[in-house]
C-alpha cells in the first residue's frame, strides 16, 4: 500500500498546504509568535510552582522543566502534523469528507494531510529551548542510551499525542457537536504530562498511563534519564518504553479510526 | 449616550440564554473537559501544598479544592476563552445591521452576554463544583459579607470580561486578522486573572503586574469570596475594584466603538 | 453491466424529540428495494423529487454508504469494500459540494488529483489540455477556486472527475444554479465526451433539457422505489405530459376553444392572454401557432415545456 507513488501523492498534498500558508506571511509571523508565547505562559505556571516550593512530588525545578520540555516538543509535533484532525465534524458537514472517500487514497491519510500547521514550529522551537536548558540544569548521568532516549522521546511523544488526536477525533463521526470531549484527552494529556505523575490520584495516574499513554511522553522517560524509580511503584523497564507505547497507541488509534469510519459509512450501526 | 431600557435588556438576556441553551451536547462535553482539567489542576496545587507543609500562601487543602473547582466552573460563565462573535460580524459587515438597530450596540451585546452567562452558570458551573465538593475536600464560605457579595461579584466579573472581549473584538475594524491577538489576550487573561494558579501564589513582581490589569477582577476576585481569601472589608474592597473596572472598561469600549463607527461611516468599512 | 443494483435498501434511524425528555426512534427507508442495471456506454438520468432517495443511491454506488440490504456492483467491484480501487475507475461530481482545493489555483487542484490518482504526467496532462480547450478554462486556470464563479467552478469539477479517464461518470445535479449558457456548454461537452470515449454516465437532475440532450434512458424513483424505467418519449407518452403555448393577442379576443389538438387551459385579461395545452403526439407547436394566427392577430407567444417535477408528479397520480 505504501508504495512510492502513494508517498508522492501525500507529499504533493502536504506541500500544497505548506505553500498555502506561506502566502500569508504577516499573519503567519503573528501566529508563530503567539505559539512561542503560549509555551512561555504555560511555563510561567511551572515557574510559579517553584517560586512557592523547592520540590513537587520530590522533583526539583530543573527535573520538572525537563518533563515540561519533553511534553511541549512532543505535543507540538503532534499538533503540527495531525492536530487539525479535530476539524472532522466540519469536513463531514461541508461534504469535504465525502470528497476524501471518492479519491483512491486512505481517508485518514487525506484528513491528516489536509493541513500542516507550520506555526506550531513556534511551540516546538521554544519547547526545545526549555528542554535543553532544563537538561543542562538537571542532574543527568549521561550514557549513550540516555542520549538516544532524549532524542527519541519527543518523537515517541509526538506519535502518542498524534494517536490521541486521531482516536478522539472519531467522536465527530458519532455526535454532531461533542468534539470538545476530545480536549480532555489531547490538551488535558499535554497539561498533565508536564508534571510528575506521583502527585496525581491512582485513577488519573493509571488512566493516563494505560488508557491514554501520556505518562510515556515525559514523566517516565524523565525517570529513566534521572536514573530514578517511580515513587508510585511502576516497574523500571516501563520508563524506557516510550517507543513501544507509541507503537501500541498508533495501532489502537488506527483501529478506533476504522470503527468510526465504519459507523460513518453506515456499517457499524 | 442612548441607554437601554429594562424591558428590551431582559428580552435580550433571555435571547442570549436560549440561544446557548440549544447546544446541549456541547455543554455536556464542556462540563466533562472542565472537570478533567479541574482534577489535574487540583492535583498540582495539592502537590505544592504538600511540599510546602500543608498550606501555601494562605490556602489549605480544602480552600485549594474550592479554588480549583470554582475556577473551572467559572470558565464558561466568565468566558475567558476565545470569543470572536462580534469580530466576525465586523469582518462580514453584518455589524452595520446591528448599528442600525434602535438599541445601544454595546449594552445590547452585554445583555445577551449576561443571558449566556446565566445559562453557563446552570449548565457548566454547577456540575464541576458539585463534583469537586463530593469527591474532594471543599471549603464553604462562612463570612456573611462574602456570601452576600458573591452573586454581585460574579455578575461584575462577567461585565468586566465582556468589556475586555468587546474591545478586543472591535480591533477587527482596523486589523484584517485578529486570531493571533485573541489567542494572546486569552493566554494573558488566563494567567494574570489567576485561572491557572491563584494570583496569591505569584512572585511579588508578577502579582503587582496582575493587579495592575483588569484580569483578576474577571476570575480571582469572585473566587476569593468562595475560598475565604476575601472577607469583610477586603471583600467589599475587591468588589469596588470590580465596579471600577467594569465602568471604566465599558466607557472605554464606547469610546473605541464611536471611533470605529466613524471609520465605518467615513470609509464605508 | 457496469452498474448492477439488486433489491437495494437503505434505512435510516430518525430520532425525534417528543416532549421534553422523551425521544422517538423511527426507521425510515430512504431506498426501498431498488433494482436496475446500466450497460457500458449508456447515459441514464436518475430523477425524482427531493428526498426520493437519489443521493442515498449515489452514495451507495460510490462507496460512501453501506446498503442495509441488497447488492451493489460497480465496475464489477463492491463499492464500500473496494472503495479506493473503485475510485480510480469512476469519476463523481456533486453539484453542491466541491472536491477542489478552495484556497489553491484551479491548476494546482488538477496537479494534486493527478498525484492522488498516481497518474504519470503523460497520462493526465493531455487529458487536461483537452478539457481546458473544450470547456474554455484557460482564462481562470490560475485563479484560486474560491474566487471562481459557479459556472467556472463546475467546469473545473467535471474536469477533475474526468482527469483519470473513468469508465463511469456520476453527476449529481451538475447543472444546478448554472446560467443557460453554462448549462449548454456543459451539456455539449458531455455529449462529446460520450461520443469520443464511450464513457458511461449516471446523472441526477431537475432539468428536463439535461435529460433531453444527454440521456438514452430515465429511471424515476419515488419513495425509495423505481417508478419508471424507459426513455423520455415513453415517459411522456405514459403520463401524457403537456406542452403549453401561451399566446398574447393584439386585442382581447374570444376564448380559443376549438384549435385542433389543443385544450384551452386558461384565459387572462379578458382574452388578451390565453394558455393552450397540447401533446407532442397530437400536434406540433408550429401547427398550433398557424391555427391560432389564422383566427386572431398574435402579438407574442411562448412555449412552456413540461417540468420534470410535473412529469414525475403525473406518474404518481396514475
Amino acid at each position: 500500500m505504501a508504495d512510492a507513488t502513494t508517498a508522492q501523492a501525500y507529499n504533493a498534498l502536504v506541500r500544497s498546504r505548506v505553500a498555502a500558508q506561506a502566502s500569508y506571511r504577516a499573519s503567519f509571523a503573528i501566529e508563530l509568535g503567539s505559539q512561542v508565547l503560549l509555551v512561555l505562559i504555560e511555563f510561567v505556571e511551572v515557574y510559579v510552582v517553584f517560586h512557592q516550593v523547592d520540590a513537587l512530588g520530590g522533583f526539583d525545578f530543573a527535573e520538572v522543566a525537563v518533563m515540561y520540555g519533553l511534553s511541549a516538543v512532543g505535543f507540538g509535533l503532534a499538533d503540527m502534523v495531525v492536530g487539525h484532525v479535530d476539524r472532522l465534524p466540519f469536513y463531514v458537514r461541508t461534504g469535504t469528507f465525502d470528497a476524501f472517500l471518492l479519491r483512491p487514497l486512505s481517508a485518514l491519510g487525506q484528513l491528516v494531510t489536509s493541513d500542516f500547521s507550520l506555526r506550531r514550529l513556534g511551540r516546538i522551537g521554544s519547547g526545545v529551548v526549555v528542554l535543553v536548558i532544563a537538561l543542562a540544569g538537571a542532574d543527568v548521568d549521561w550514557t549513550p542510551a540516555r542520549a538516544l532516549l532524549v532524542v527519541v522521546t519527543p518523537l515517541a511523544g509526538g506519535v502518542i499525542f498524534g494517536a490521541v488526536f486521531v482516536a478522539t477525533c472519531t467522536i465527530g463521526f458519532h455526535v454532531v457537536e461533542g468534539m470538545e470531549f476530545a480536549n480532555a484527552f489531547t490538551y488535558g494529556g499535554n497539561y498533565l504530562s508536564s508534571f510528575p505523575f506521583n502527585i496525581f490520584g491512582t485513577f488519573i495516574r493509571r488512566f493516563f498511563t494505560f488508557v491514554v499513554p501520556a505518562a510515556f511522553v515525559a514523566y517516565l522517560p524523565t525517570l529513566a534519564l534521572l536514573g530514578r524509580s517511580d515513587p508510585a511503584g511502576l516497574p523500571g523497564w516501563l520508563s524506557w518504553s516510550a517507543v513501544p507505547a507509541a507503537l501500541i497507541a498508533a495501532a489502537a488509534a488506527g483501529w478506533i479510526w476504522r470503527l468510526g469510519l465504519r459507523h460513518y459509512v453506515g456499517a457499524g450501526s | 449616550m442612548s441607554v437601554i431600557a429594562v424591558g428590551p435588556a431582559v428580552a435580550l438576556a433571555g435571547a442570549g440564554y436560549r440561544r446557548w441553551a440549544t447546544y446541549r451536547q456541547a455543554a455536556l462535553a464542556g462540563v466533562f473537559v472542565n472537570t478533567v482539567f479541574g482534577v489535574i489542576k487540583l492535583s498540582i496545587l495539592l502537590g505544592i501544598a504538600d511540599s510546602a507543609g500543608g498550606t501555601v500562601a494562605g490556602y489549605d487543602a480544602a480552600s485549594l479544592s474550592t479554588y480549583a473547582w470554582v475556577s473551572q466552573g467559572l470558565i464558561a460563565v466568565v468566558m475567558i476563552f476565545a470569543w470572536t462573535e462580534l469580530a466576525d460580524r465586523v469582518r462580514t459587515g453584518d455589524i452595520a445591521v446591528d448599528l442600525a438597530r434602535p438599541v445601544d450596540l454595546q449594552l445590547s451585546w452585554l445583555a445577551q452576554d449576561i443571558g449566556r452567562a446565566a445559562w453557563a452558570l446552570l449548565s457548566r458551573a454547577v456540575v464541576p463544583i458539585v463534583f469537586g465538593a463530593i469527591f474532594f475536600g471543599f471549603y464553604w464560605p462562612t463570612d456573611p459579607t462574602a456570601i452576600i457579595l458573591l452573586p454581585v461579584s460574579i455578575l461584575l466579573a462577567v461585565c468586566v470580561s465582556f468589556a475586555g472581549r468587546f474591545m478586543v473584538n472591535l480591533t477587527a475594524f482596523w486589523l484584517t486578522e485578529i486570531r493571533g491577538l485573541v489567542l494572546l489576550y486569552v493566554l494573558v487573561a488566563g494567567l494574570l486573572g489567576g485561572h491557572l494558579v491563584p494570583v496569591q501564589l505569584f512572585p511579588d513582581w508578577l502579582q503587582a503586574a496582575a493587579y495592575a490589569t483588569p484580569f483578576p477582577a474577571m476570575v480571582q476576585f469572585p473566587i476569593n469570596l468562595m475560598t475565604g481569601q476575601a472577607t469583610g472589608l477586603r471583600a467589599l474592597g475587591e468588589v469596588a475594584v470590580q465596579v471600577a473596572w467594569a465602568v471604566g472598561l465599558l466607557l472605554l469600549g464606547r469610546l473605541v466603538l464611536s471611533r470605529a463607527t466613524r471609520k465605518l461611516v467615513v470609509q464605508g468599512g | 453491466m457496469i452498474v448492477e443494483v439488486t433489491d437495494l435498501r437503505r434505512e435510516f434511524v430518525v430520532r425525534r424529540r417528543a416532549g421534553r425528555l422523551r425521544r422517538t426512534r423511527d426507521v425510515v427507508a430512504a431506498v426501498d428495494g431498488v433494482t436496475f442495471g446500466i450497460a457500458p456506454g449508456e447515459c441514464v438520468g436518475y430523477i425524482g423529487a427531493n428526498g426520493a432517495g437519489k443521493s442515498t443511491t449515489i452514495k451507495m454506488l460510490t462507496g460512501i454508504l453501506v446498503p442495509t440490504s441488497g447488492t451493489v456492483r460497480v465496475c464489477g467491484l463492491e463499492p464500500v469494500r473496494d472503495r479506493t480501487t473503485l475510485a480510480r475507475r469512476i469519476g463523481v461530481v456533486f453539484g453542491q459540494r466541491s472536491q477542489l482545493w478552495w484556497d489553491l489555483p484551479l491548476r494546482d487542484s488538477f496537479r494534486l488529483l493527478g498525484a492522488i490518482h498516481r497518474l504519470p504526467t503523460s497520462a493526465w496532462e493531455p487529458r487536461l489540455a483537452e478539457c481546458v480547450q473544450l470547456l474554455e478554462m484557460e482564462p481562470f486556470l490560475d485563479t484560486p477556486v474560491r474566487q471562481l464563479s459557479l459556472g467556472q467552478r463546475m467546469r473545473g469539477e467535471v474536469t477533475a472527475a474526468l482527469l483519470h479517464s473513468p469508465e463511469l461518470l456520476v453527476l449529481d445535479e451538475p447543472t444546478i444554479g448554472l446560467d443557460l449558457l453554462s448549462k449548454e456548454r456543459l451539456r455539449a461537452f458531455l455529449v462529446r465526451e460520450r461520443a469520443e470515449r464511450g464513457t458511461t454516465v449516471l446523472l441526477t437532475t431537475h432539468d428536463l433539457p439535461d435529460i433531453e440532450r444527454l440521456c438514452d434512458r430515465i429511471l424515476v424513483v419515488d419513495h425509495g422505489r423505481v417508478a419508471f424505467d424507459g426513455d423520455l418519449p415513453g415517459l411522456v407518452a405514459r403520463v401524457g405530459a403537456e406542452r403549453v403555448l401561451v399566446v398574447d393577442l393584439a386585442e382581447p379576443g374570444p376564448p380559443l376553444i376549438d384549435v385542433p389538438g389543443t385544450t384551452l387551459r386558461a384565459v387572462e385579461a379578458d382574452g388578451l392572454r390565453q394558455h393552450l395545452a397540447f401533446r407532442k403526439e397530437d400536434t406540433t407547436a408550429a401547427a398550433v401557432v398557424a391555427a391560432v394566427s389564422a383566427r386572431v392577430e398574435l402579438r407574442d407567444l411562448a412555449v412552456h415545456e413540461p417540468a420534470i417535477e410535473d412529469v414525475v408528479r403525473r406518474l404518481y397520480l396514475e
